[in-house]
């Protein structure tokens, strides 16, 4: 369902740049094209201007303490970011610690061992998976997951893993259900149809002859996977997994769902917290316009955008050298 | 494939014998079981969700669901306006994503000539793909909503739009790469100008990849919510008027999953069931398509 970025642009380049000229129905073919083509940086750069300068405000009133403060109060004005940048990021990784190796067990099955007939059709159920609605998985997750968690999970780490020293911290707590733990789950399933479509396209890419050599030389689909395909698509892996990550950074109706909406930091993965597209979701209707909260929240839009931006700019930059192998 | 058959005719190697050779193959076995069992778990999920959209959804499946707007708790009602409210928000979007997507597409695969504009066209339009689509409502709500004063359909609209004409762009120029160069030239031999050998040439030798992917980006802004929030607000009562807040499917169920009325949760599940099934049944659909009519796989 994802597309790779295009590796072979400019094909058509030489045979249309012949004729550009004179024709009437060209040069006004040309400019339709051209407009078409700059509208979109013109929409992108308006997204950033809008954030920016709609969340200066706030940068202005809070200064680079906005970014290490944990206080919403929206009474006494003052507000800070690092809740749910803390929530985002936690949730992320919470996302990717479940997602990559799902995804890869998924790719290696589809690719290696599943019977053609069999794998194709369970690839179009991996991608229907993808293309299930997020406020889908919101509800799913909020009237079954939910209270799976809160009845079984929790219940069960706290007695068995609460008590370990040092990640004992991050399961101990009121098994609300919802919670950092529950939301990074839910992404988790949002994000593994991503990667996982990604990590197959990849395995399948790679030239058989370097998979038979190893093959001939007695090696196990494991280790050819190891130590053949693995280090051959690294990078293009890499760029699949940051795709996922760019998409739970932003993911919000979800999460909303899940998370328990809640200002809070602290160790525990069961306690309630918000992620920065959450915040927005709730709060942006109770905020008036031209307040410091309106602008608050803006400027949380913007770091978000400079988090995906970052992501999404890695993973494209590793899937086209990982493609280019 | 070929990797089974090496290893069938090769198992004296690493199946025979040795501490070694045993270790190998358990963990050899081990993997394919773990694999196994998470791509069970994943499809597990996917059931799980669909039997919980079907067993709870299905309830509120009447003839009333469909012709009558959304009510207040207790007084019946449906989703006729949550439904025609997405249907003309979703289609106008597409409507006026489609062309700009295309253009914008045939640009970047046609006009590389123009320099490194065009690879940063792509580069944007390739960040536009996954920027958060709460991100695009907000923009929307600070430059439509707020000047104009109020919520309105058209806010919608637009933001669904900038979501759709990113994956419209993808598609077009994943797809045109795939004209073989050779049609081209052909059609250039014929005396024919640069814009009929796009339009009539490549584009219709695309065509049907590009038709499947518009009808995927169309099932993928059926189903956002986030991006309405902000810009048509949804409204409980029946209007097509575009200059009025307007109601939708994924925004009524949001309302309606959190409210503590059963009847409205019950509501939501249907809905859910209604739109899960429009987008799925559109993503089989264009998937069929493509393997029947398409120049290439997607």
């Amino acid at each position: 369902m994802m597309e790779m970025p295009s590796t072979t642009a400019g094909q058509g380049a030489a045979v249309s740049g012949r004729s550009t000229g004179g024709n009437a129905g060209d040069i006004a073919f040309g400019v339709l094209a051209r407009l078409a083509g700059w509208s979109i940086l013109l929409v992108m750069a308006g997204i950033i201007i809008v954030l920016v300068s709609g969340g200066w405000q706030a940068f202005a009133a809070f200064g680079p303490g906005f970014i290490t403060s944990t206080a919403w109060n929206p009474i006494s004005h003052n507000f800070g970011a690092a809740t749910s940048i803390f929530g985002t990021l936690v949730t992320t990784v919470v996302a990717l610690v479940f997602a990559v190796p799902f995804a890869f067990g998924v790719a290696f099955w589809l690719v290696e061992m599943a019977p053609p007939a069999l794998a194709r059709v369970i690839e179009t159920a991996v991608q229907l998976l993808a293309a299930v609605p997020s406020i889908i998985f919101g509800m799913w997750g909020f009237f079954i997951v939910v209270p799976f968690m809160a009845h079984y999970v929790e219940p069960v780490a706290t007695r068995y893993l609460g008590h370990v020293p040092g990640i004992g911290l991050l399961f101990r707590g009121a098994p609300y259900g919802t919670g950092l733990l529950t939301g990074g789950l839910i992404l988790a399933i949002m994000v593994t149809p991503f990667i996982c479509s990604v990590m197959a396209d990849v395995f399948v890419s790679i030239p058989a002859v370097l998979k038979e050599s190893a093959f001939g030389l007695g090696a196990t689909r494991w280790e050819v996977m190891r130590k053949v395909v693995l280090p051959w698509s690294r990078q293009a892996v890499m760029g699949g997994i940051m795709l996922g990550t760019g998409r739970a950074l932003g993911e919000t109706m979800a999460v909303t769902f899940v998370i328990g909406n809640s200002n809070r930091l602290g160790w525990s993965l069961f306690a309630p917290g918000n992620t920065i597209a959450s915040l927005i979701a709730l709060e942006f209707p109770e905020s008036s316009a031209g307040s410091l909260k309106l602008s608050a929240l803006l400027a949380l839009g913007a770091i978000l955008m400079v988090i995906s931006f970052i992501t999404l700019a890695c993973s494209r930059m590793f899937l086209q050298r990982g493609l280019k192998n | 494939m070929s990797a089974q058959k090496v290893q069938a005719g090769a198992p004296d190697g690493w199946q025979r014998g040795g501490a070694q050779a045993v270790r190998r193959r358990i963990v050899e076995r081990l993997v394919n079981v773990l694999c196994a069992i998470a791509t069970v778990v994943v499809l597990f999920l996917l059931f799980s969700i669909l039997w919980t959209l079907v067993t709870r959804g299905a309830a509120g499946l009447s003839l009333a669901t469909f012709l009558h707007s959304t009510a207040a708790p207790g007084s019946g009602g449906g989703l006729a306006n949550a439904i025609v409210g997405s249907c003309e928000q979703t289609l106008l979007a597409a409507l006026l994503g489609t062309p700009v997507g295309m253009l914008t597409g045939i640009y970047l695969s046609e006009f590389s000539h123009d320099g490194k504009i065009v690879s940063f066209v792509r580069f944007v339009s390739d960040m536009m793909l996954s920027v958060p689509s709460i991100l695009v409502g907000l923009f929307v709500y600070l430059v439509v909503v707020e000047p104009a004063g109020h919520f309105s359909g058209i806010a919608g609209t637009l933001a669904l739009a900038i979501l759709f004409i990113p994956i419209v762009v993808r598609t077009t120029e994943d797809m045109l790469h795939l004209v073989p160069r050779a049609m081209r030239e052909a059609a250039y031999a014929l005396g024919a100008p640069g814009w009929r050998v796009i339009v009539s040439i490549c584009l219709r030798a695309a065509r049907g990849g590009i038709m499947t992917g518009i009808l995927l980006a169309l099932a993928r802004i059926s189903g956002e919510t986030a991006p309405l929030l902000f810009t048509s607000l949804g409204n409980l009562n029946w209007s097509t008027n575009l200059n009025a807040p307007m109601a939708s499917l994924p925004v009524t169920i949001y309302q309606y999953a959190g409210s503590a009325y059963d009847d409205w949760v019950q509501m939501a599940w249907t809905g859910a069931l209604l739109i899960t099934v429009a987008v799925l049944a559109t993503n089989i659909f264009a998937r069929w398509w493509l393997s029947r009519n398409g120049t290439a796989s997607s």
